[in-house]
């Protein structure tokens, strides 16, 4: 086997060596499955309950999707605001990074009260964990411009709008790209918190549902889910990012 | 009248508590087409020298005038370059010496229609610094030398009537800066812009420069003006350059002590 063909299969061997281990511990220990149900159990709710659960993750993807579409546009608009205006980065920046640290899940209920249960919290919350690091990673990359570059383009004559088409927005892009990935993630526990809550639908309900119902084999088929759909939309955008700045990545860093 | 006259100026950068002093009283003046140069003590000024004449920073006290008018703002018909030569990574070579016109008037509003032209252009001066095979590569494909010759290229693609150059070979090893004094002044005889290069390497600006003008330390002011008759291109190693430059590196040696 070549060693990049042992490297793309990497991941996969961890997978199953986690799973053996887990399989394995489950039963030396002789644990209760209502407390951690092994693997195969897991694969078995899973595909006793394939239908609901693609039902409930597609509604899970459809509310985090929108929820880190809103965020990405408030996000982008936010962090070249802050990045390009001082009284801007003074007065909001404080405000954003105490709010940032309100655990979202005690805003869910405030939804709730505004909105009701469903699809509208469920999207709001997504939209709150993920918009930060957006923020901030494009606030960054306007931030970090050098400041000989842009005495260049003053020099030129260059407008504050022309200095950030031809600079600012370029410049942020890694920056932007390496915050979806973050991002996207964030988004999928804000939905999966609010439909834990205030929810009939979603992976989120479907999980608290089988919780009530003593079912943790179905809670952990949930947990795979997410964490599929997860892994997936990390890689989508990992892949956009690659496409997009392969300008800013030119080696391998430490891990050469 | 000169091209760049800069007179009894004072700059105050705020901060502080009354400001940091950076020019007291600095007189400088270039005469078109002229080359100069501009040497002193780290920290002298001589940076701040070039933002005055950019427009970059206004004067606090006493006039700058470039070209028959007061400065009073950024000057498109200045071009820079830097000791970094700061290439947006994004772009290849032809793209970053293209940038200049697409902000500067009047190319700006025309640069999408004339593209090709100015391509062409961009060609054009890329292979005077032979560069020109060079010209899709990106910067991080490139050399130092290679991108420092790429921010030659930007600074002059829009034709600038005065170039600004601060420490722009200071980075460089020793042959390769001196193959970059030959690429310059080969450009400025072909296209006769106005040069002021702040340096700290006084054989670098013997070499290049039609005045050598020395710079005291903070606050900073033009202490002497040294006119360089020697016959281009110039020979390093003849003993009349060597004896202007020791008498220049004699004269700094007296500022800093001063």
């Amino acid at each position: 086997m070549t060693s990049n063909r042992l490297e793309s299969a990497l991941p996969w061997l961890f997978v199953l060596g986690l799973l053996a281990i887990w399989q394995l511990g489950c039963a030396a220990f002789s644990i209760p499955a209502f407390v951690l149900p092994t693997p195969t159990l897991i694969a078995v709710s899973l595909q006793q309950h394939i239908g609901p659960i693609i039902e409930h993750s597609w509604v899970t993807l459809a509310r985090t999707l929108a929820g880190f579409a809103i965020a990405v546009m408030l996000g982008v608009a936010l962090g070249l605001a802050i990045g390009s205006f001082r009284f801007v980065y003074r007065g909001l920046y404080p405000v954003l990074v105490g709010f940032n640290s309100i655990p979202k899940v005690a805003v869910v209920p405030v939804f709730v009260i505004w909105f009701g249960i469903g699809t509208i919290p469920a999207v709001l919350t997504a939209f709150l964990v993920s918009f930060f690091p957006i923020a901030v990673n494009v606030a960054t990359g306007l931030a970090t411009i050098e400041p000989e570059l842009l005495d260049v383009m003053r020099a030129l004559g260059a407008s504050k709008r022309k200095i950030l088409m031809k600079i600012g927005l370029p410049r942020s892009m890694p920056y932007f790209f390496a915050s979806l990935k973050v991002a996207i993630t964030l988004a999928f526990v804000g939905t999966i918190i609010s439909e834990t809550v205030a929810s009939n639908s979603g992976i989120g309900y479907l999980m608290m549902a089988a919780t009530a119902n003593f079912d943790t084999p179905l809670v952990f088929a949930g947990l795979i889910v997410i964490a599929v759909m997860g892994i997936v939309m990390y890689a989508l955008f990992a892949m956009i990012e690659q496409r997009m700045t392969f300008w800013a990545k030119r080696g391998e860093g430490l891990m050469a | 009248m000169p091209f760049v006259d800069i007179a009894e100026v004072d700059l105050v950068y705020q901060g502080g508590v009354d400001g940091t002093l950076a020019l007291e009283n600095a007189s400088l003046r270039v005469e078109k087409g002229e080359f100069i140069s501009v040497v002193g003590p780290s920290g002298c000024g001589k940076s701040t020298l070039l933002k005055l004449v950019s427009g970059l920073n206004l004067a606090t006290r006493g006039s700058v005038i470039v070209a028959g008018r007061k400065v009073a703002g950024p000057l498109s018909i200045v071009g820079m370059a830097f000791q970094n030569p700061i290439m947006l990574p994004w772009r290849t070579t032809i793209d970053n010496v293209l940038l200049p016109l697409e902000i500067v008037e009047p190319h700006a509003s025309r640069f999408r229609a004339a593209r090709s032209h100015y391509r062409k252009r961009a060609h054009e001066i890329l292979s005077i610094v032979g560069l020109d095979g060079f010209a899709d590569h990106y910067p991080w494909q490139l050399s130092g030398g290679m991108q420092q010759r790429t921010s030659l290229c930007r600074a002059l693609i829009h034709e600038p009537e005065l170039l600004l150059l601060d420490e722009p070979f200071g980075a460089l090893d020793a042959f390769t800066r001196e193959e970059l004094w030959v690429v310059l002044q080969d450009l400025w005889l072909k296209q006769k812009f106005t040069v002021i290069l702040v340096t700290h390497d006084l054989t670098e600006a013997v070499y290049l420069a039609d005045t050598v003008h020395v710079c005291s330390k903070r606050p900073g002011r033009i202490v002497t003006s040294q006119p360089v008759k020697l016959p281009r291109p110039r020979d390093i190693y003849a003993p009349e350059f060597v004896s202007l430059v020791r008498s220049l590196k004699d004269h700094i040696v007296e500022v800093r002590a001063a």
